[in-house]
């Protein structure tokens, strides 16, 4: 039993750690709750002043947020559907046996160790470039017209670039999955008659759910944050049809100097991830219990 | 209907053979049970009629049909897995009702055969359960339940109560029993305890590395074992072995003897012996004897036979209860 000694011994054991934890979040999340609610301009040290909600009404009026908030929600949804269902196909190919199962695995993996930036560049110079890109010249060999991917599809180009990066990590995850499921649940069902598509419907889909459910969860985290992609790419244009709710809060602290602006920003930014995060555990948390 | 022919099978993973060649006919309505030590193929060949391993070679025919070829679910059969295999993630009625669903049975239909297995196998207080809610013995009803709703020409089971507890297993083996005479069902048994083959099984088949040793009733498989391997196979504590001169004096290479078919005596008898160490099991009690020139032999006594270690007692061979054995082990007439 743990008597109250090693109780209160245990907590002053944790206490560095804890404190260490709570100051990391806290101060930082102070000081930007303090600059957005100052009047701070860059380009004008030495004149902050108090600004109340001032900042908080330009960012949220600002017409740009709504669309970057769409853009934001499209970027996530798209890349969840991609990457989730292109990851449970290539995990259920994957799972069958074949020659240089090995390697090929290794090689899937791959996109995921690629720095975002550098995929972001090679998507855009090498493959969906309109002149040198591979689709154009591909597009081109078959008598069609190449695309332009950013000038046509701008946000649809990034999902695919930031799918493209993790689908790695879906697959990974739902292999192993997949490779969980005990064999005997499957020859049960093939045994009382379920096709392939039955077995999968009832049986594989029904076990992955939790590893779906992780994978949705992390990669939302960390997509409500994709900068790189869109940075390297498309500056978030044409106009403002690739900006995202990060990428505002780039371009009022970075473009516009407006220190105030891009912090309630980041803190607009902060409450959205979590209104995101309140509905993903609500609507697939039952699945992890 | 549910007869059940092998012919010729052959089984090979790779190089390696599993079961070099058997024949095998199972008659409807019968319970046939597979014993054997581990590993020599029982659930190899479970698999094969199942169709959930593909034969190397060989036919097996389902009521005169050629199913070799069919898959599993077209071959009309129901297996029970020692694991259970049930569906973690559906209700105890859902995993019940799976093989009816995929038949496309409508909704009523269904019902009333869950409901109606659930009443035979006295699972209805649990339906609305998860799998992982339920005890071991439970859930191997709900893997009957599921596999008795198909109203399948046979069963398969695959050690299905390895798992369980003693007592556990003693009643489930008793309600199998029950459910075979109630439903009138071929039923194939794969089991390493012979206790289950013993009692269960109107035949055993003995096998030992992919071969068939023997086939027959339990008492046949227990009076005239054919060969040194079943003789040692069936029956519990084992038959006791002897070799050399004393087999030699019955004109055979080995002789077996009961531990039930040694007379005991504390005067006068055909070997003399110190007891060992004596299992009191209430009923009856196992000695274990030292005898000079043979070895350790086990004989039954009954449970009230007062003796103690290191006292001297005589055995006698029943003579119309003694097997002989030749030097390739086989059963001498
Ligand atoms: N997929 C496989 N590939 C290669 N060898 C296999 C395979 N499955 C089984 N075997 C081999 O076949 C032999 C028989 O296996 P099987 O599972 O039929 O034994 P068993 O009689 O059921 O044993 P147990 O009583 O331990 O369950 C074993 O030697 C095993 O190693
Ligand atoms: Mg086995």
């Amino acid at each position: 039993m743990a008597t109250l000694q090693t109780r209160a011994s245990a907590r002053l054991m944790m206490t560095p750690a804890v404190v260490l934890l709570l100051l990391w979040m806290a101060v930082p999340l102070s000081m930007t709750l303090y600059f957005s609610m100052l009047r701070y301009n860059l380009l004008m040290p030495g004149m902050e002043e108090w600004a109340g909600f001032l900042n908080y009404r330009f960012f949220l009026t600002d017409p740009a947020f709504l669309t970057g908030l769409l853009n934001t929600l499209l970027l996530v949804g798209g890349v969840l559907l991609i990457s989730v269902g292109g990851g449970i196909m290539m995990a259920l190919l994957l799972d069958q046996p074949f020659f240089g199962q090995g390697i090929v695995r290794l090689m899937v993996i791959a996109p995921f160790f690629v720095m975002p930036t550098v995929s972001a560049l090679v998507w855009k110079n090498m493959l969906m470039h309109p002149v040198n890109g591979l689709f154009a010249w591909i597009a081109r060999t078959f008598g069609l017209q190449p695309v332009d991917w950013f000038g046509e599809a701008p946000l649809f180009s990034i999902v695919m670039i930031v799918s493209w990066q993790w689908l790695p990590f879906a697959t990974l995850i739902l292999l192993t999955a997949l490779q969980s499921l005990d064999t005997e649940q499957k020859e049960a069902a093939e045994m009382d008659g379920a096709g392939a598509v039955s077995r999968f419907i009832h049986i594989v889909l029904p076990h992955m759910a939790r590893a779906i459910t992780v994978v949705v969860l992390i990669e939302t985290i960390f997509l409500l944050s994709v900068f790189a992609e869109i940075l390297v790419t498309t500056n978030g244009g044409p106009g403002v049809q690739t900006t995202t709710v990060t990428y505002l809060v780039y371009v009022q602290a970075l473009l516009q100097f407006d220190v105030g602006g891009a912090s309630a920003g980041g803190i607009v930014a902060v409450v959205l991830a979590n209104i995101v995060a309140i509905f993903l555990v609500r609507l697939i948390g039952k699945n992890l219990e | 209907m549910g007869e059940i022919r092998l012919e010729k099978v052959h089984k090979a993973f790779g190089s390696t053979v599993v079961i070099p060649e058997i024949d095998l006919e199972i008659a409807d309505n019968e319970f046939v049970v597979f014993v054997g030590p581990s590993g020599c193929g029982k659930s190899t060949l479970l698999r094969l009629i199942a169709g959930l391993e593909d034969t190397t070679s060989g036919r097996i025919l389902i009521d005169g049909e050629d199913m070799t070829a069919r898959s599993p679910a077209k071959r009309g059969l129901s297996m029970v897995f020692q694991s259970y295999a049930l569906y973690p993630h559906m209700s105890v009625y859902k995993n019940i009702a799976f093989p009816l669903k995929m038949a496309g049975a409508d909704k009523a239909a269904i019902d009333e055969k869950v409901r109606n297995a659930a009443r035979i196998l006295n699972l209805t207080d649990y339906l609305d359960r998860r799998p992982g809610q339920l005890s071991g013995g439970q859930r191997q009803r709900v893997a009957i339940g599921r596999a008795i709703v198909r109203e399948p020409k046979a069963f398969l089971f695959d050690e299905p109560l390895s798992n369980l507890d003693a007592a556990l297993r003693g009643s489930m083996r008793l309600e199998i029993s029950e459910l075979h005479h109630q439903l009138n069902t071929t039923m194939i048994y794969v089991t390493h305890d012979q206790v289950e083959a013993m009692t269960m099984a109107d035949k055993i088949v003995v096998l030992n590395a992919g071969r068939i040793e023997q086939v027959g009733s339990p008492l046949e498989l227990y009076r005239s074992p054919r060969n040194l391997f079943v003789a040692g196979f069936i029956g519990s504590p084992r038959m006791n072995l002897v070799q050399g001169i004393e087999a030699e004096k019955m004109g055979a290479a080995t002789i077996g003897v009961r531990p039930e078919h040694l007379q005991l005596s504390t005067e006068s008898g055909h070997w003399k012996g110190r007891v060992g160490v004596a299992e009191h099991l209430g009923s009856d009690t196992f000695l274990h004897v030292d005898i000079d020139g043979i070895g350790q032999l086990t004989a039954r006594a009954d449970g009230e036979f007062a003796l103690r270690h290191g006292e001297t007692v005589y055995l006698t061979p029943s003579p119309e209860r003694l097997h002989r054995f030749d030097d390739a082990g086989n059963a001498l007439s």
